[in-house]
């Protein structure tokens, strides 16, 4: 694999966002290395019975497309014109008014005017006007339609990896157009074609088979959490004993694999053990439905369905009442907005209701899935929960709203109130970066790739910035988060804008400050960094 | 480019009308038959596009939630911006169609230093799309007069209120000229902005001319090269009345007005007008964000394949059992 360069940030962040004087569609998409991924290799599709099943690279000229490409993703298109009311008005209705133009993290980090949401758009919404409207056929090049050709598709695949379905664009418009559902859509066409990256097709092969991304084996997923059992017990003295596929618990336990591996994941799986302890929960862990997060939904609505199944598979399997899910963004906004309209109705579980506080769980009476941040903070505000938030004094905090869980679910003010609890220190980003309002980590909708490090630094840039501020200002040194993807995204991020800041999961920060029954004097964090106060006395 | 052919076709537009009220003498063709035609287009044209778009279900509750989501009873929900309602719902339709709420939130986003963003709150567009709309619905409003016999009170009240600046015979309509300022802003903007140049259309450009064109048509008509206003309200009665009637010497300039008008209704439904309607339809906005609490159908969802737990299991038996992880099968 060829070693693509990432320019040092003082060359980045020479950003020109003047488009040219050439017109749009008269330029070619160029593809620069470090902006986009792999292609998929034939296994990984053929795994989940995707078309097209070959071995691919972007960077062929050939991309060993079917004869009848074109039609198929014409064919495609009216299909899902008439499937989702959401695209066809929104390949409509339009002004091109330009409020979107500079909300999208990707045109402010890099400039390309063909990352402004509208123009993104535009590229799919060129080729509906030609073969769907009757001035796009009549008047060609005019009304702004053209020609569906090799370029163009590849265009359209360039830039539709480009866009992490992060909706802050639909935010602002006018009319709530979306680019998000757009470049889903587009995604779905592409995939008609086996046009996938190797950075999702891969981890949805796992996902399938295996039950969770990174492909973790039930004796490995055992094994890893036995590990930060083990961690607990140094740092804690308590010996903690989950379970694993137990049939008959009250509730299932999901989250997304990147918490069982890697730092810093793990430090907030082991947050959750020591929650889950604490409280003396009846839950369990599935190795089957081993994964919260859905890179099947970045590639078409029946993988992620197909994906998403397992979920409530498992809880009926297990015969659970209802179900908790960890600190994720797609995840949630899957949840939220998909997963009961895909596999439901959840007939076979229980209303959730909270065994320690008795709280009815009235929002989630229907999936009957409960994010543990709202779990957590209605066990605060009982009491029910003992903090020295103390041991968080070596942070000074800030808080990262992924996108998925601002504008696909709204979930602001509960993990605000945990960190509020568990850390002295705590200060919010500028206004116009946080809430609905959030800025992507620039790596979301399966794009936290290596190869694509330029695109991901570039997009991640205006969140970089928020941070800079509070970290200049503040001295703030954590970004805390509810997403697995911003764990595994955003240290790559800060090392390269802003060096000095961490990064961590909420119930990390939860789990260091949780003073636990029984627990000896703690000296380390869960990363096992000395407490304010305890440095040079730790354990060797 | 796009603004030149659109600049163009709206020349052409009034030329056509020069022609057909001089030597052509055809004002029974533009006084009469084509604001028929352009009722039967405007009318049948968006009742198609509506139903066209209306037969596409919605198989997801997708809304775009701006505000703190409905979940603990002490957590203050944000009711507009995220509603978990259907009141909630039309609360949020309503700012939107009314206030514009979305462009209310615009920001606009200036690199400084190299690398330093700030995000600043942008009130031009908004304040200007506002004036736009709020003012051609106040005109449309207005013309009602030509239309009823006799006037509603209400149209009076409209008028005493427009009309405040009282400012010579006849008095000045503030409606009129908001009208004029906001969209020659809005054609302002597409040009001076260089994003907002970069992805405009033809048909982005033709509206907002057409538009001119009938607010300068209109102005002109109403304080400079005066028309015989009764004669006009004679027209418009007869084609209301289906009585068709061209009285004498109306005037050129009216008949301009009259075609241009015409020519932006029959132009509606096949253009990105259609946002007026698509706007109460778009999914991100219309829908309540309750699909935890409520479930939601898709009325084409079907079975799709999976990879079972009993197909799991039999992959992983052997290392589950080494792991001490239950099994269904021994
Ligand atoms: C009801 C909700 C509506 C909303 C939220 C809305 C919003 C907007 C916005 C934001 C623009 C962009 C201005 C620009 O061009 O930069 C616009 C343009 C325009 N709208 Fe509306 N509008 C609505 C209804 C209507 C209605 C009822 C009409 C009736 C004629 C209309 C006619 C136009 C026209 C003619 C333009 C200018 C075209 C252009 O800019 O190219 N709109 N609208
Ligand atoms: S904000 Fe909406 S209407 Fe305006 S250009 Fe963007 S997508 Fe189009
Ligand atoms: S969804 Fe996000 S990444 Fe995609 S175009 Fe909109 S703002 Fe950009």
């Amino acid at each position: 694999m060829a070693n693509i360069k990432l320019p040092k940030p003082e060359e980045l962040s020479k950003i020109d966002h003047k488009p040219p004087q050439k017109r749009w569609m008269d330029t070619p998409a160029e593809f620069k290395q470090g902006m986009y991924c792999y292609g998929a290799k034939g296994k990984n599709l053929s795994a989940v019975d995707f078309p097209n099943a070959r071995d691919w690279s972007p960077d062929d000229k050939d991309w060993k497309l079917p004869e009848n490409w074109k039609e198929i993703v014409l064919e495609g298109m009216k299909e899902r014109l008439g499937k989702y009311r959401s695209f066809h008005i929104f390949m409509d209705i339009c002004v091109r008014c330009g409020a979107c133009a500079d909300k999208c993290h990707f045109f402010l980090g890099g400039g390309d005017p063909k990352n402004m949401p509208v123009l993104r758009a535009e590229l799919l919404r060129s080729i509906y006007r030609k073969y769907f409207t009757a001035s796009g056929k009549m008047l060609g090049k005019v009304a702004g339609a053209r020609e569906l050709t090799e370029d163009v598709l590849k265009e359209l695949w360039y830039y539709y990896y480009q866009c992490t379905e992060c909706r802050r664009c639909s935010l602002f418009c006018p009319y709530g157009i979306d680019q998000a559902e757009i470049t889903m859509i587009g995604r779905e066409l592409l995939n008609l074609l086996g046009l996938n990256t190797d950075w999702i097709s891969g981890p949805v092969a796992n996902c399938y088979m295996k039950g969770n991304h990174l492909g973790l084996e039930p004796h490995a997923i055992k094994n890893n959490i036995d590990f930060m059992v083990d961690d607990i017990e140094t740092i804690t003295g308590i010996k903690i004993e989950p379970s694993f596929n137990r049939k008959g618990a009250e509730i299932l336990f999901v989250t997304p694999s990147g918490d069982l591996f890697g730092d810093p994941g793990i430090y907030t799986c082991m947050g959750y053990l020591m929650l889950f302890h604490e409280l003396g929960l009846d839950y369990t862990w599935s190795t089957y439905a081993s994964e919260g997060g859905n890179f099947g939904f970045f590639t078409s609505m029946e993988m992620a369905k197909r994906l998403n199944s397992k979920i409530y598979a498992e809880a009926k399997r297990l015969g659970v009442k209802w179900i908790l899910g960890g600190e994720c963004g797609h995840m949630w906004r899957i949840i939220n907005q998909y997963m009961d309209t895909w596999n439901g109705p959840a007939d076979f579980l229980e209303e959730p209701v909270s065994p320690i506080t008795g709280t009815r769980f009235e929002n989630a009476k229907a999936t009957k899935m409960v994010h543990i941040i709202e779990f957590v903070a209605d066990l605060i505000k009982h009491g029910k929960l003992k903090f020295d938030p103390g041991r968080n004094d070596q942070f000074k905090v800030t808080f990262h709203d992924s996108c998925n869980t601002a504008r696909g679910m709204g979930i602001f003010e509960e993990p605000r109130y945990i960190i509020k609890n568990v850390c002295n220190n705590f200060y919010e980003m500028p206004e116009n970066t946080i809430r609905e309002r959030t800025f992507c980590c620039g790596s979301g909708s399966g794009l936290n790739a290596g190869e694509n490090m330029e695109l991901r630094m570039r997009g991640g840039l205006p969140r970089a910035n928020a941070v800079r501020y509070v970290h200049e200002r503040h001295g703030v040194n954590l970004l805390a988060n509810v997403c697995a993807i911003d764990r595994a995204a955003l240290p790559a991020l800060m090392d390269y804008w802003v060096p000095g800041v961490k990064v961590a999961g909420v119930h990390e920060l939860l789990g260091n400050a949780l003073i636990m029954k029984g627990e000896k004097e703690r000296t380390t964090d869960l990363r096992g960094d000395a407490l304010p106060g305890k440095e040079g006395n730790e354990d060797a | 480019m796009g603004a030149i052919v659109a600049f163009i076709a709206v020349i052409i537009l009034v030329l056509i009308v020069l022609a057909g009220t001089g030597a052509a003498n055809l004002h029974f063709l533009l006084g009469v038959i084509i604001p028929y035609l352009t009722f039967v287009t405007f009318t049948i044209g968006v009742a198609y596009r509506v139903v066209k778009w209306g037969r596409s279900p919605v198989p997801f509750r997708i809304p775009t939630t701006a505000g703190q989501q409905k979940s603990l009873s002490w957590i203050k929900d944000s009711k507009l911006d995220n509603p978990s309602t259907t009141t909630g719902v039309i609360g949020r339709m309503g700012l939107e169609v009314l206030l514009f709420r979305s462009l209310f939130r615009n920001t606009s986003s200036k690199l400084y230093n190299g690398s330093i963003f700030a995000h600043k709150w942008e009130k031009w567009l908004w304040m200007g799309s506002l004036a736009f709309h709020w003012s051609f619905l106040i005109v449309l409003i207005r013309h009602f007069r030509l239309f009823m016999a006799p006037v509603p009170s209400l149209l009076h009240l409209i008028e005493a209120f427009d009309g405040f600046l009282q400012i010579g015979s006849p008095g000045i309509f503030v409606s009129g000229i908001i009208l004029l300022g906001a969209v020659s802003y809005l054609l302002f903007r597409r040009f001076y902005i260089p994003q907002v140049r970069y992805i405009s259309l033809t048909s982005d450009y033709f509206p907002l001319f057409l538009i001119i064109g009938i607010a300068l048509s209109g102005i002109l008509m109403r304080y400079f090269i005066k028309v015989d206003v009764v004669s006009a309200k004679e027209l418009i009665m007869g084609l209301l009345t289906f009585k068709p009637i061209i009285p004498k010497g109306i005037g050129v300039i009216f008949y301009i007005h009259l075609f241009l008008v015409c020519a932006l209704f029959a132009y509606f439904p096949f253009s990105k007008l259609m946002h007026m309607a698509g706007v109460f339809l778009s999914p991100t906005r219309n829908l309540a964000n309750n699909s935890r609490m409520k479930r939601h159908v898709n009325p084409w969802n079907y079975p799709v394949k999976v990879h079972t737990y009993e197909e799991y299991e039999e992959d992983f038996r052997g290392k589950m059992k080494t792991a001490k992880i239950p099994v269904e099968k021994e």
